[in-house]
C-alpha cells in the first residue's frame, strides 16, 4: 500500500508561514520557524505528556481560527495545548495584547518567588530568570509577604525548596510517567498549594533524578552538586557510559578537571531528549567512568556562551520599548511605618534564603 | 402571583417522601417520557422550551444536550452539579431538601434523554444530610420501578449515584468536577476537548446544574411550548432566586423571568422591601462572582428603562452598567454596608478556592486579598485603587477556567462604582478602621 501522506496545514505566526501536521499545537508550530516566535513555556515540556496549560506564559493571540472560519479566538489561547487549524493566523511578538499578559504572568510568577537567585543553584539555566529577563520588568509591585515553606528532606539526592517553586506540575508527570511510583504530588489549594511527599517520605527510585532535570527554577537540585560552583564557570561535555539501566547518554559538567555533576541531554528549548538513571547522575563522578564524545552545543537559552545578560548585547526591540511604556512608577508618599512588613525585623526573611554556608542537610 | 414550576408543592406535608410525591402528580412525566416518546423526543422539547443552563453561564440546555457525542459502543453519563457553593446562593440546597424527588425524577429523563445508563449527583460534601435524603429518594424511587432494570417495561436500564464532594468550590466547574469524580485532584481540564465530546472517564458526559435538571419533568408533561411561553424572549421559564442580605424577607424564591428588579425587591411576594429605615445602596444579582451594581442601576438601565430579571436585562451595558443573572443569588446591601469590606470578603473567598493550578488565578487571587486587606485596615494608597485594576484585568480571561474572572469581576466592579468608597478609606484610615464605619459622601441610595 502506499504511504498516504497527510494533508499538511499552513499556519501563519508572526508573519512567517509554516507547514505542519494536522494535530501540532500551536507552541510546536512556533517552535520549527525556531527564534523569537516561539513563544516562552514554563509547564510545558514536550517529553511529558499531559503537560501544559498551566503557566499562561505562551498566551497567543489566534488572528484567524481557521481558512474555512477565519473569525478571530475572543480570548487568548495557551499554544502549548491549542492544536492549529488549517490557515491560522497567530500573533506572537508582535500583538501588544500577548506581550503585555506576558508581562503580567512573570509579575505573578515572581510574586511568591524568593529571588534569590544569586545563591540558587538553578541561577544561569533558569527558565524563570530566563523568562523574567526577557519579559518582566524590573521592579516589582508586591510589597506584602512573600510565600514561604521550610526546606524538604526528600531523600539522598533531591533536595526540595518549594519556596522556589511555580507549579509547573512538570515534575509530577515525570514521576508519573518515567518513574515507576510515584510518591509525591500536589497538596494544598491555591497559592497554599505545594509539591510534597506525603509526611517526607524519600522519593525513591532509579529514575528519580530526572525531576531536577525538568524543573524549570531551583525548586528541585542534586544534592551531589548543591552550591558546588556556578553553572557559568562549569564546562559540559557530551559524554556516555554503557548503563544497564538507561541509554547513557549524559552531559558531563566539569571545573577544571572534576566532574562535578552530571545531567541528561537538553535540546534547544531545555527539554530532556533522553532521560537518565540515578547511577549516571549522582554516582559516576569520575572522568574514567566516561566516553567523553565533545563539547556540548550551548543551548539559546544559556548564558554561558551566550554572554546572555552583558548590556551590550541587549539590543532595544519591540519588547523592550513596550516593557519601558506600560508600567509607569507612581509616587508613593505614603507613612510606611504603618505597614507591618516593614517592622518585621531581618532575621524574619534569614531562614527563607539558603546561605552558601549553609550545612548539607 | 407568577408562575410556579418547580417549588408548586412545596408547602405540601411530607412531599420529600415518594408517597405523596407521587399524590401530587410526580413521575407521571417518566412514565410519559419512557412510554411514549423517543430520547430524541424528550430533547426536541427541552430545546423548544428554550431553558437556559440555570448553574450560572445560561447556556442553553437543549443545545448543550444536542451537542453530546454519540460514538458507538461507548458509554454516555449525565452528571448533576450539586456542588452549590457560590456565596449567596441556596437554591440547589434548598429545592434537594425540600422536595429530592423532583431532581430524581429530571434525571431519570434527562438520562433516557441522552442514553445514559449510569448517572451521577454530585453534592458538596458539606451538604451530608441532603446527601442522606436524595439516598432514600433514590431507594424509594428504586422501589417503585423507576430505577434499575428494564424501568417501565421499556428495556430502559439507569442507576443513579450520588457522590459527596469534597466541599472544594473549585468543583462547580465541570472539568473539576468530573476530575474530582474520577477521585483525582479537582483541577479543571483543558478545553478544548468539551466534556460532551470527552467528558467522564473520557466518554462523552453532559453535566447540569440542579435546577436545569429538575425542570426536565414539567418541560415533559407540559410540553417545551408551554415552558417557552413563561418568561420573555430568550429567557424563557422561571428561575430560582436565593435573595439575601438587608431585605426583610429573605428566602428562595420562584420567580418567572421578567419580573422588574424593583418589584422583586419591594414587593411582599417576594424579597419585601429593605429593612426598616434604611436606603438601598447596592445589589449583586447573581452570586458573588458577578459585579455588583449601585443603587442608581439596580431597578434601572443605563437609559432609564426599569431593569427586569432577564439575562438580558441584568446584563444589559456589559460590565459597564450592568450585571448577570448567574446563578441567581440575589444579595442585596443598605446603606449599612461597606463595600470595600465586602469586596475584600468576596476577594479572600476566591483566594482561598483558587485551586492553584494556574498561575494568573494562584497568585492574582492572593495579591488582591492582599491589597484589600491593606485598604479595608487603612494602609492602603492611592496608588492600590489602580493596582488592583490592573490586577484584576491581567487574570481576567487569561486562566483556564472562570474562577479567575469570578475572581476578578468583584473587584473591578467594585471600583468602578465605588471608587469614591475606597479613596475614602485610604485618606481616612483612622475614621474607616473604626468598628462598623461606613462611607457616608454622596452616593446615590434608593
Amino acid at each position: 500500500m502506499e504511504d498516504i501522506k497527510p494533508q499538511l496545514f499552513k499556519v501563519t505566526i508572526d508573519g512567517i508561514e509554516v507547514e505542519v501536521e494536522p494535530g501540532t499545537t500551536i507552541l510546536q508550530a512556533a517552535r520549527k520557524i525556531g527564534g523569537n516566535v516561539a513563544p516562552p513555556a514554563m509547564c510545558y515540556y514536550q517529553p511529558l505528556k499531559g503537560s501544559g496549560g498551566k503557566c499562561r506564559a505562551c498566551l497567543v493571540r489566534v488572528a484567524a481560527g481557521s481558512a474555512k472560519d477565519p473569525r478571530p479566538m475572543p480570548k487568548l489561547v495557551a499554544s502549548c495545548i491549542t492544536p492549529v487549524q488549517d490557515g491560522m493566523i497567530v500573533e506572537n511578538s508582535t500583538n501588544e495584547q500577548v506581550l503585555t499578559t506576558r508581562k503580567a504572568i512573570v509579575e505573578f510568577l515572581l510574586i511568591n518567588h524568593p529571588l534569590d537567585c544569586p545563591v540558587c543553584d538553578q541561577a544561569g539555566e533558569c527558565d524563570l530568570q530566563n523568562f523574567a529577563f526577557n519579559h518582566g520588568m524590573a521592579t516589582t509591585r508586591y510589597e506584602e509577604d512573600r510565600r514561604t515553606f521550610e526546606k524538604q528532606d526528600i531523600g539522598p539526592y533531591i533536595q526540595l525548596h518549594m519556596t522556589r517553586c511555580i507549579l509547573c506540575y512538570r515534575c509530577v508527570y515525570t514521576a508519573d510517567q518515567i518513574t515507576q511510583k510515584r510518591v509525591h504530588g500536589v497538596l494544598g489549594r491555591g497559592d497554599a498549594s505545594e509539591i510534597s511527599t506525603y509526611i517526607e517520605k524519600a522519593i525513591d527510585n532509579d529514575f528519580s533524578g530526572n525531576v531536577i532535570d525538568v524543573c524549570p527554577v531551583g525548586a528541585l537540585t542534586d544534592k551531589t552538586y548543591r552550591f558546588k560552583n556556578r553553572v557559568w564557570f562549569t564546562k559540559p561535555v557530551d559524554a556516555h557510559r554503557d548503563c544497564p539501566t538507561c541509554s547513557g547518554k549524559t552531559t558531563v559538567w566539569y571545573r577544571g578537571d572534576e566532574v562535578i555533576r552530571v545531567t541528561a541531554r537538553k535540546n534547544e528549548w531545555n527539554e530532556v531528549t533522553e532521560f537518565i538513571c540515578n547511577t549516571c547522575r549522582f554516582e559516576k563522578k569520575k572522568t574514567s567512568d566516561w566516553v567523553i564524545e565533545g563539547p556540548t552545543k550551548i543551548s539559546r537559552s544559556s548564558v554561558i556562551s551566550a554572554n546572555k545578560y552583558r548590556a551590550d548585547t541587549i539590543k532595544p526591540d519591540f519588547q523592550k520599548k513596550l516593557a519601558a511604556a506600560t508600567y509607569t512608577q507612581v509616587d508613593d508618599e505614603r507613612d510606611t511605618s504603618q505597614l507591618g512588613i516593614q517592622q518585621l525585623p531581618p532575621e524574619r526573611f534569614a531562614p527563607v534564603l539558603p546561605h552558601a554556608n549553609d550545612p548539607e542537610p | 402571583m407568577g408562575k410556579k414550576i418547580l417549588l408548586e408543592h412545596i408547602n405540601v406535608p411530607g412531599i420529600e417522601t415518594y408517597d405523596v410525591y407521587r399524590k401530587q402528580g410526580g413521575y407521571t412525566a417518566v412514565e410519559k417520557a419512557l412510554k411514549t416518546m423517543s430520547p430524541d423526543g424528550v430533547v426536541e422539547e427541552v430545546k423548544k422550551a428554550g431553558i437556559r443552563g440555570r448553574g450560572g453561564a445560561g447556556f442553553p440546555m437543549g443545545m448543550k444536550w444536542s451537542f453530546l457525542a454519540k460514538p458507538e459502543g461507548v458509554p454516555r453519563y449525565l452528571v448533576c452539579n450539586a456542588d452549590e457553593s457560590e456565596p449567596g446562593t441556596f437554591k440547589d440546597h434548598y429545592l434537594m431538601k425540600n422536595i429530592p424527588h423532583l431532581l430524581v425524577e429530571g434525571m431519570i429523563i434527562s438520562s433516557y434523554a441522552l442514553g445514559a445508563n449510569k448517572s451521577f449527583i454530585y453534592v458538596r460534601g458539606e451538604l451530608m444530610y441532603v446527601i442522606r435524603i436524595l439516598e432514600k429518594a433514590i431507594a424509594e424511587a428504586k422501589a417503585a420501578g423507576f430505577l434499575g432494570k428494564n424501568i417501565l417495561g421499556s428495556g430502559y436500564d439507569l442507576e443513579l449515584v450520588v457522590h459527596p464532594g469534597g466541599g472544594a468550590y473549585i468543583c462547580g466547574e465541570e472539568t473539576a468536577l468530573l476530575e474530582s469524580l474520577e477521585g483525582k485532584r479537582g483541577n479543571p481540564r483543558n478545553k478544548p476537548p468539551f466534556p460532551a465530546v470527552k467528558g467522564l472517564y473520557q466518554c462523552p458526559t453532559v453535566v447540569n446544574n440542579v435546577e436545569s435538571i429538575a425542570t426536565a419533568s414539567w418541560i415533559v408533561n407540559n410540553g417545551g411550548d408551554a415552558y417557552a411561553a413563561i418568561g420573555i424572549g430568550r429567557s424563557s421559564g422561571t428561575k430560582l432566586i436565593s435573595a439575601s442580605g438587608h431585605i426583610k424577607k429573605p428566602g428562595v424564591y420562584e420567580i418567572e423571568l421578567g419580573v422588574p428588579v424593583e418589584e422583586f425587591i419591594y414587593s411582599d411576594e417576594w424579597c419585601g422591601g429593605i429593612r426598616d429605615g434604611h436606603h438601598l445602596k447596592a445589589l449583586v444579582a447573581g452570586g458573588s462572582s458577578v459585579p455588583i451594581l449601585p443603587a442608581n442601576l439596580i431597578t434601572k438601565l443605563a437609559n432609564g428603562e426599569p431593569r427586569l430579571m432577564t439575562y438580558e436585562s441584568l446584563s444589559d451595558g456589559g460590565f459597564q452598567t450592568g450585571t448577570m443573572l448567574g446563578s441567581g443569588g440575589f444579595i442585596v446591601f443598605d446603606e449599612t454596608a461597606c463595600v470595600v469590606r465586602n469586596t475584600w470578603n468576596f476577594s479572600r473567598f476566591y483566594h482561598h478556592e483558587s485551586c492553584g493550578q494556574c498561575s494568573p488565578c494562584r497568585e492574582g487571587t492572593g495579591w488582591m486579598e492582599k491589597v484589600l486587606h491593606r485598604i479595608e485596615y487603612g494602609h492602603g494608597s492611592m496608588h492600590d485603587i489602580d493596582l488592583l485594576v490592573d490586577v484584576s484585568k491581567k487574570i481576567e480571561g487569561n486562566t483556564i477556567c472562570p474562577l479567575g474572572d469570578a475572581a476578578a469581576w468583584p473587584v473591578a466592579s467594585a471600583i468602578r462604582h465605588f471608587r469614591d468608597e475606597f479613596e475614602w478609606h485610604i485618606t481616612n484610615p483612622s475614621e474607616a478602621t473604626k468598628p462598623g464605619a461606613v462611607f457616608k459622601g454622596d452616593m446615590a441610595l434608593v
